[in-house]
């Protein structure tokens, strides 16, 4: 029984390709930003029919799928994560074509879901006269979305950095487990976009009875 | 190896490549120990403030303060302690020893690392700026004068004049942003940078509560992050939140900052059991006793301190059911330290225990946070709380947690891993005088505060009438700062003696265990000449004794 520690097998190895840290940090960083978000819902979730003014949230908000309105944003925006998914698994495959069509497509959906916004937000604060001050839903409301809609321009930052270094060679298949990260990122943005959308269009905007 | 050593100086370094070697690094060494020796820094900040309070509150109708001065020191000593000096510290420990102690070359992310001590160092500045910038264009105001949980509606724009809570807000926001990205990147560090054969059960337990520590950070900071989103656009941007007269609610603001603030004494408090921990082994010659259930514990602490805050909230009136939730939830933390109280205990019982200098202040942490402990299972019982809420009991309480606790594992953690830092022994005989100075300061400050906190001493008063029979006690806790203050000088006398003039520390002065020994002191910037293999939770026990290793046995 005295066997020297150098007789026992060299244990395993962590798997250190550097990868692994990313995706534990990329998934670290979506946790805290759903502690983030978790937050601003409880506060919308919280003040939903304390307004003591308004315009309330029955009175603008529409739901319907009309151009540019908020469904038809979403549905923009929601189907984006297919086209991403459709992209890395291009690249995985070698198609860089396909995987620089398939990007470009999502920065566009993704952009136009910016626009939308846009314009949601200018006719409810024009048309409406709805603005952070007026009442406790134009605090709530342009919080929420706002900070969701900032979240999406910065994902759309690096979306269209990647697609700029893809388009100009420096992304090869190679960079897949990396790029793929940017699509986790995106991934959170617009699964988030689903429980704002409920929060905001549907349950805060039941009929008052 | 040639790319690894430092290219041979001809002369002495210039002051400013110096700085410039020291404002650029990615390596968690220096970054380490800036966030420490800034945090040293802040704690003297701080400390002055409360000893200014204590000189105020010494006797009844004292003048040495006008009130707003004094809202404005109470404000920034809580803000500073706990965001400027509690959280740089534990920082700055974890970035030193975890890359050393799991066999890493560096944390995940070097650079994001520099990022986020960078963000804490200039938010803690836009904090402090306030005493300049905080007029603003209206004039009115100075430092933040809300306290450091800033309650709503005191905050709103309508109370608080001038740009005193934007500061408060931006600094440590800012910070926070910081510290969110490091607990990103320990997670990372700790669970993908191990070295060979540092299975998770393998990982010294300090490891194991900064994993923990960081997982708390994440979720528990976003949330203060948000909170103060809101309340800068309420004093920005007109929103309603936190104004009551538009239905907002001051009661959110509580929730919110409390759903954050309890997780953060846990925060800082579990990087003071993981000093204890490495310690209290070491100087027992022991394995610790119940590695297992101590990461239980620890994994336990965690999951229900995020299920605990409306015990800062239970004089709020809300329903005597949520009271009661709470309550028992409260008390439920008291399983899990009890577990690691024993566990430190079963530890040192039948070992042969070296009463060094770190070994001195773990056992002071043990007692004072096991009083610490006791007052707070007092304060979770609703009933009591009525008593004695927002009365100096209270102050008394966490500063046994906080001060008798983590200041006491912090310097338990100075003496022991200065010699690693350093490459030089702190003096023994100063570190003794300044223990028992300070364990008798200490008590006498805050034991007296408990007497009275029972009297009915709210706290955050300016002064008080001579009628209330106050004075004996608030002299009391004034004189003993007076105790503390000559600890502290001798701390900083023997911190620059024995930086310069300490003898040689070699390697490992205290026969330690875990891999942060098996290098040199201090270590070179690649840590360690080869990759460590690890074969059990002391890999040094099995170097120094390769006829009886501790594999055998785990």
């Amino acid at each position: 029984m005295t066997t020297a520690p150098a007789a026992l097998a060299p244990p395993e190895a962590l798997p250190q390709d550097g990868i692994v840290n990313g995706k534990i940090g990329i998934a670290c960083m979506i946790i805290s930003e759903i502690a983030f978000f978790g937050t601003l819902i409880a506060a919308y979730l919280f003040y939903i029919g304390r307004d003591i003014n308004g315009p309330y949230p029955q009175d603008v908000l529409d739901v319907s799928i009309a151009p540019l309105k908020v469904l038809f944003n979403s549905i923009f925006l929601l189907i984006s994560s297919v086209w991403i998914w459709l992209a890395i698994r291009s690249m995985r495959r070698g198609r860089m074509g396909a995987f620089v069509f398939w990007w470009a497509l999502t920065v566009l959906c993704g952009a136009e879901f910016l626009v939308g916004t846009g314009f949601e937000w200018y006719g409810m604060i024009v048309d409406d006269g709805v603005w952070m001050g007026t009442n406790l839903f134009g605090s709530c409301f342009y919080t929420l979305v706002g900070f969701h809609a900032f979240h999406v321009t910065m994902g759309l930052l690096v979306l269209t950095l990647v697609l700029v270094l893809a388009l100009l060679g420096h992304v090869t298949p190679r960079n897949v487990e990396k790029v793929d990260l940017v699509s986790w990122y995106w991934h959170f943005v617009d699964g988030i976009w689903i429980i704002v959308f409920f929060v905001v269009y549907i349950f805060g905007n039941m009929p008052v009875s | 190896m040639s790319a690894l050593q430092p290219p041979a100086a001809a002369g002495p370094v210039p002051f400013l490549s110096r700085l410039h070697e020291w404002v650029a690094t990615v390596d968690h060494k220096k970054l380490g120990t800036m966030y420490i020796v800034c945090g040293i820094i802040y704690l003297i900040v701080a400390g002055l403030e409360a000893t200014m309070m204590r000189w105020q509150l010494a006797w009844s109708g004292m003048e040495v303060l006008t009130p707003a001065e004094f809202n404005r020191l109470f404000t920034m000593h809580g803000t500073t302690m706990v965001f400027f000096v509690g959280m740089p510290i534990l920082l700055g420990s974890a970035n030193y020893l975890v890359p050393l102690m799991i066999g890493a070359r560096d944390l995940a992310f070097p650079r994001l690392n520099a990022f986020s001590f960078w963000l804490f160092f200039f938010g803690s500045l836009l904090l402090y700026f306030s005493y300049f910038g905080g007029q603003g264009l209206y004039g009115m105001g100075s430092a933040p004068d809300v306290g450091w949980f800033a309650y709503a509606p005191l905050t709103e724009r309508t109370f608080s004049r001038g740009h005193s809570t934007d500061y408060w807000i931006l600094g440590i926001f800012v910070a926070g942003i910081g510290s969110t990205a490091t607990a990103v990147n320990f997670i990372a560090t700790i669970l993908g940078m191990r070295c060979r054969g540092m299975s998770l059960m393998k990982m010294p337990l300090l490891a194991w509560i900064m994993l923990v520590d960081c997982v708390l950070i994440l979720v528990a900071l976003p949330p203060l992050a948000a909170a103060q989103i809101l309340l800068l656009f309420d004093r920005q941007l007109g929103a309603h939140f936190f104004d009551t007269q538009a239905g907002g609610s001051a009661l959110l603001w509580q929730n919110l900052f409390w759903f954050f603030g309890h997780p953060e004494v846990y925060i800082l408090i579990l990087p003071g059991f993981a000093f204890v921990t490495e310690i209290i082994p070491v100087f027992s010659r022991k394995v610790i006793f119940g590695y297992p259930l101590m990461v239980a514990a620890t994994v336990a602490i965690g999951f229900i301190s995020v299920g605990v805050w409306v015990h800062h909230m239970f004089v709020v009136g809300l329903s005597p059911m949520l009271n009661a939730i709470f309550m028992g939830s409260t008390m439920l933390v008291g399983v899990p330290t009890g577990i690691k109280m024993f566990n430190w205990v079963a530890t040192m019982i039948g070992g042969r225990i070296r009463f060094d200098t770190p070994m001195l202040y773990a056992t002071g942490f043990l007692c004072q946070f096991l009083l610490g402990g006791l007052t707070g299972i007092f304060l979770a019982t609703v009933p009591f709380d009525w008593q004695v809420s927002d009365s100096y009991f209270v102050v008394g309480h966490f500063h046994y947690v906080l001060f008798g606790g983590l200041v006491f594992a912090i310097f338990a953690a100075v003496y022991y891993w200065f010699p690693k830092v350093s490459g030089r022994m702190m003096n023994e005989t100063l570190g003794k005088w300044q223990f028992w100075l300070l364990v008798i300061g200490f008590n006498i400050t805050f034991g007296a505060m408990h007497v009275s906190g029972f009297l009915g001493m709210p706290r955050r008063v300016y002064t008080y009438h001579a009628d209330r029979g106050w004075d004996f006690w608030n002299l009391l806790t004034s004189l003993g700062v007076i105790v503390q203050i000559l600890g502290f000088s001798l701390f900083a006398l023997n911190l620059v003696h024995s930086l310069f003039r300490g003898r040689k520390a070699g390697d490992d002065p205290w026969d330690a265990w875990t891999l942060e020994w098996s290098t040199t002191s201090p270590p070179p910037p690649h840590n360690f000449d080869e990759d460590p293999i690890v074969h059990s939770r002391r890999p040094l026990w099995d170097l120094k004794h390769p006829d009886d290793p501790d594999w055998k046995y785990e």
